[in-house]
């Protein structure tokens, strides 16, 4: 055991050691994350006033950014799904990098209702046990517990496997199987649970539509990816990580098919909302229209909606998908378009009109935005310090005598 | 030198000192240990308010006299009366009567202790043209500001909690801060409450308010004859709620909308007591409840007494 600490710490090491690139990006970030932390002092103290949320819309741009990376976190992990079915040895070699990128986006979801928090002080009141967690009632309490879990799988699966690695034997099926096994619907779930916490609310029809987490999953299949594709030529690129082109062009095909799902899921809702025409139908007119000439969100969707199937065509034909340039436009157009279509345009129409018909015009304020770019700041963070610690063993550069291990 | 201030509740460090703390890595040890500071540990340790038993309850409400008389300079109660067995309070609004002139809405904030900078309203009253599609509320104003009231081709219908008996605030809370007491009040527990503001987007009738900052009140406005789960000062970053007025009802008076409005559109009782005037309303009106679509089954009643 003293061994095995001895030489987490050893490997903990690598973190400090990089070329001058490295600690500038680090800096860079960490400037962002000092900011974020001011802003949120400044919150702390003032309350959540420093925001722009009131009654009305009483949840912004913070819920918002925690919906969005849960879709990140669920996908990342997906990915796992072709590589064990089908044994597809591309892509199951770089599971580890979508675990260590799960363990990160929760992370960051944490961190985002935090911030949400008005009495962060007393989150322990939502513990079993110690708190009065009330399950399984609430929806977020069950949020709380597939979240967590979530994070506990996930680190599991991804320290057991660097330790077998860092001890240079491979590490073995049988028993970290059931474990990756139980990761791909606990995925699903994470997924699902968040939607069903918009989903079960009557009081927000726009919400309490029945297609809620079938679109949640389906966008989640495509943003997830995405960052993923992005996050692999960064990593082939800057180590000795080497990730097949045919992994890359994989999951590429498979964001095409999710990207399909997702639009027709989008136009099955459009369709029943706009046709029908019910009072119900007011917060998707707000959406993509305006209502009563409040139109903040108009712009934002339509290019949501031009981004994301534009991404789907690039994607869907294998000589754009086949093409860096236009597979990471691709990429790119699909993390921009998930990103406002799950996050701004999914949490704020649900509140307009509000409760008792008020059309409160919700803008992120300064503070929300330093905070939330702070967190993201974090999250680069905490990632490429996973990064660090784990690519070295994983390329077989770090290794331990087998007698350390078996201490 | 000590720089944490104790100030309304809790603690607040300001920014330097805490960027202190942060530096040398010991925050923990930047809260407070003296005796003076106790209460912030007491209050941060206490239990959820059903595992309580009369004595540590006592002991909760001494500790909060305490603290709002620091803060306040004035003497506050806090009190705990129990629900009266046999009782379900219920509420009637006679819309014909209603003429939209908020004296409800202002009667509330001075009972019930509400922020006054920024405002926070328990009651909103919505104001809607004659003769125009309405039920929805999509169409309604809430920010009307005539010189008299009634305006003759309006009609006004004021809006609260109507403590629903299948509510969907406290099915939301993830802390069971929040719960229906047994003569049908939801109570909030602001000693509870994270402040994640779910119960808020599950309210169908915009019932539930935040504390976005410091509530601001002066000390000479406070209502110093308060209820535990009622209308004691609050804090920053908890919700809030009407809880027709828990601290008189309980007590056998009327809540302070009902007796402030000059029209007599507001009536309240309990619906067990089949003499009472609410049950007489609910028999021999023709009333209706908010969004009674949702299943929430409020008793809150509206209803068109007389008249156009």
């Amino acid at each position: 055991m003293g061994n095995l600490i001895k030489n987490f710490f050893i490997a903990l090491r690598q973190i400090f050691i990089g070329n001058s690139a490295y600690y500038l990006w680090i800096a860079f970030l960490a400037f962002f994350i000092l900011l974020g932390f001011s802003a949120y002092l400044e919150q702390l103290n003032r309350g959540l006033i420093t925001t722009a949320m009131r009654d009305q819309v009483s949840w912004g741009l913070f819920i918002s950014n925690f919906t969005f990376l849960v879709g990140v976190a669920a996908a990342a992990v997906l990915l796992v799904v072709p590589a064990y079915l089908y044994n597809f040895k591309p892509i199951k070699e770089i599971v580890l990098f979508g675990e260590l990128l799960a363990i990160t986006a929760i992370t960051m979801c944490i961190l985002f209702i935090l911030v949400d928090m008005g009495q962060p002080l007393r989150v322990w009141h939502i513990l079993p046990f110690i708190g009065a967690m009330h399950f399984p009632a609430s929806l977020l309490a069950w949020d709380v517990v597939v979240l967590n879990g979530y994070l506990a799988i996930n680190s599991i699966i991804a320290f057991y496997v660097l330790y077998r690695l860092s001890i240079g034997k491979e590490y073995s099926m049988s028993v970290i199987g059931p474990l990756i096994i139980l990761s791909i619907p606990w995925a699903v779930s994470i997924h699902t649970v968040t939607a069903f916490l918009y989903n079960g609310l009557s009081a927000r029809p726009f919400w309490n539509a029945s297609i809620l987490a079938p679109r949640f999953l389906a966008s989640a299949f495509c943003s997830g990816p995405a960052i993923m594709l992005i996050l692999f030529q960064i990593i082939r690129k800057r180590s000795e990580v080497d990730i097949d082109n045919k992994a890359i062009f994989k999951i590429a095909e498979l964001i095409a098919y999710a990207m399909a799902i997702n639009l027709f899921l989008l136009g099955a809702e459009a369709f029943k909302e706009f046709y029908s025409g019910g009072v119900d139908s007011y917060s998707i007119q707000y959406l993509y229209f305006g209502l009563h000439g409040k139109t903040s969100l108009v712009p934002w969707m339509w290019a949501a909606t031009i981004m994301n199937t534009t991404a789907f065509f690039l994607f869907l034909f294998p000589k754009t998908r086949e093409n860096f340039t236009t597979l990471n436009l691709g990429c790119i157009l699909i993390i921009m378009g998930v990103y406002i279509e799950k996050g701004m345009g999914l949490v704020v129409p649900g509140f307009v009109p509000d409760a008792l018909g008020e059309i409160y015009e919700y803008s992120p304020t300064k503070s929300e935005i330093l905070v939330t770019m702070g967190i993201w700041a974090a999250g680069a963070l905490l990632y490429t310090l996973l990064l660090k610690f784990a690519v070295p063993i994983y390329t077989g550069k770090l290794r331990f005598e087998t007698t350390a291990g078996k201490a | 030198m000590q720089k944490i201030t104790k100030k309304r509740d809790g603690i607040h460090l300001d920014r330097r000192s805490f960027l202190k703390g942060a530096a040398l890595g010991l925050a923990g040890t930047a809260l407070p240990l003296k005796k003076a500071e106790a209460s912030f540990w007491e209050s941060f340790f206490q239990k959820h308010f059903k595992e309580m038993n009369d004595a540590e309850i006592k002991q909760v409400l001494g500790r909060l006299e305490e603290e709002y008389e620091k803060k306040y300079k004035i003497a506050i109660k806090v009190g705990n009366e129990k629900e009266i067995p046999g009782v379900l309070f219920g509420y009637g609004l006679d819309l014909s009567r209603c003429i939209g002139c908020r004296r409800c809405e202002y009667a509330c904030v001075d009972e019930n202790n509400q922020s006054k900078d920024p405002q926070i309203h328990w009651i909103s009253v919505l104001r809607f043209k004659k003769g125009e599609k309405w039920v929805d509320l999509e169409n309604s104003e809430k920010y009307y500001n005539p010189e008299l009231v009634p305006e003759p081709e309006y009609f006004y219908m004021p809006v609260q909690c109507q403590q629903c008996e299948d509510p969907p605030c406290v099915r939301a809370c993830p802390t069971q801060a929040t719960w229906k007491e047994p003569d049908g009040i939801v109570v909030v527990d602001y000693n509870w409450c994270i402040g994640c503001r779910y119960c808020m987007a599950a309210c169908p009738y915009g019932a539930r308010h935040f504390n976005w900052t410091e509530p601001g009140r002066k000390s000479e406005e406070i209502n110093p004859q308060t209820h535990y789960l009622g209308n004691r000062p609050r804090y920053k970053g908890v919700v809030e709620k009407c809880t027709f007025c828990i601290q008189r009802t309980r007590n056998g008076r009327y809540p302070a909308c009902v007796e402030a409005c000059p029209v007599g559109a507001r009536k309240f009782g309990n619906l067990l007591d089949p003499n009472s005037e609410i049950r007489y309303a609910i028999e021999h009106k023709r009333v209706f409840r908010l969004k009674e679509d949702l299943n929430t089954n409020p008793k809150f009643y509206y209803f068109f007494a007389y008249g156009v």
